[in-house]
């Protein structure tokens, strides 16, 4: 398939998620209370952030966004036995 | 199309689904051992849980003309229990020579944590011990990264571990080309919400592929959707994918997979008369 048929085939359902997206913070902010501080919240705005970008891996860059980071010296704190 | 699906917890779904998973097409099944949805307390309680596994489910699958093949462990959210997993994993060589039993799995992490680790390291050097395949569950969500990349240092370290009998399960975007690139098998699951969906499922096969690539239901008692498969079949197709391809993922990838099992016996679905597995 190239870009238009994808585009012909996906753009309601895209058009739809959006607005999911969008009724969804406006439920938040409607509602009582302020979570404008909560990280989770600064999560969401850089993850669409990222959307609007133009990078080809733009979901994979929304997943690292949501890990928690990998250090790779991780087992020296871990007192693993040694394996074969 | 004929599929396998390599990923499915039927303890937690009905006899009505196993009906309705031969109807889409499921010619075979491989049940992981996972959690139940609450903490066991004894090891009585997992022999019960391997009896269901190697005697019990075969059965109910057999009577749709499903093969039903199944892998031991204690898994990582019990793991942090570490005096009851050794209990465990003392007990499992007395299934493992059961007809269905392809392996150890679902063994991994949960929430990363030394006990986890230590828990898992102990579960390799069993399958090692035993010349066992792995199945491997990787942690959900913000864990899953870390958990992965550490699930694959512990793997680097072992001498033992020959790479192609180990699938290592429920990659996304992020974690599917570490494993890939490491030499194992991976899995996606395609769940509605927390994991992948049967979109981004098909857009990660056309990114890396579909070599060492498979994919599950792993439908369980939570949110789940144990005809999934079938569903990453319909949108391949939407997508103009050759049957072929389609076929490769769903069908002959896990059958390839499964077949360094001396355990693993299937009827090619073409030459089966009935419900003769």
């Amino acid at each position: 398939m190239d870009s238009k048929q994808i585009l012909d085939r996906e753009f309601l359902e895209i058009r739809s998620r959006i607005l999911d997206v969008a009724s969804s913070l406006d439920r938040i902010q409607r509602a009582d209370s302020d979570v404008s501080n909560d990280p989770r919240m600064q999560k969401l705005t850089e993850a669409l952030q990222i959307v609007l970008t133009d990078d080809p891996h733009r979901a994979e860059k929304i997943q690292m966004l949501f890990s928690r980071q990998y250090d790779e010296h991780w087992k020296d704190q871990f007192s693993l036995p040694s394996t074969n | 199309m004929y599929y396998i699906d390599p990923h499915l917890h039927m303890v937690s779904r009905t006899t009505d689904d196993y009906e309705t998973l031969a109807r889409m097409g499921c010619v075979a099944i491989s049940e992981p051992a996972f959690w139940a949805g609450y903490d066991r307390g004894t090891v009585d309680g997992f022999r019960d849980y391997f009896h269901q596994l190697t005697d019990v489910e075969p059965k109910r699958a057999a009577q749709f003309g499903i093969k039903h093949f199944t892998w031991l462990c204690i898994n990582a959210k019990e793991a942090e229990n570490v005096s009851l997993s050794r209990e465990v994993l003392a007990m499992i060589p007395e299934f493992l020579d059961c007809d269905n039993v392809l392996g150890i799995g679902e063994i991994g992490l949960n929430k990363n944590t030394p006990n986890e680790a230590t828990v898992f390291q102990e579960h390799v050097q069993l399958a090692v011990d035993h010349h066992q395949q792995i199945l491997i569950h990787t942690p959900h969500l913000a864990d899953k990264y870390q958990g992965t990349r550490m699930i694959l240092d512990m793997l680097g370290d072992h001498s033992g571990i020959d790479r192609s009998r180990v699938l290592v399960d429920h990659v996304e975007e992020h974690t599917v080309k570490a494993v890939l690139d490491a030499g194992f098998w991976a899995g996606m699951t395609l769940y509605p919400v927390t994991k992948c969906t049967p979109a981004r499922a098909v857009d990660i096969i056309e990114m890396v592929g579909a070599e060492r690539l498979c994919v599950n239901s792993a439908g369980d008692w939570g949110p789940s959707k144990p005809t999934a498969v079938p569903d990453l079949v319909m949108e391949m197709r939407r997508r103009g994918h050759a049957e072929s391809l389609i076929k490769k993922i769903v069908y002959d990838n896990p059958r390839e997979f499964f077949s360094q099992s001396k355990k693993f016996e299937l009827r090619n679905p073409a030459d089966r008369v009935g419900f003769d597995t």
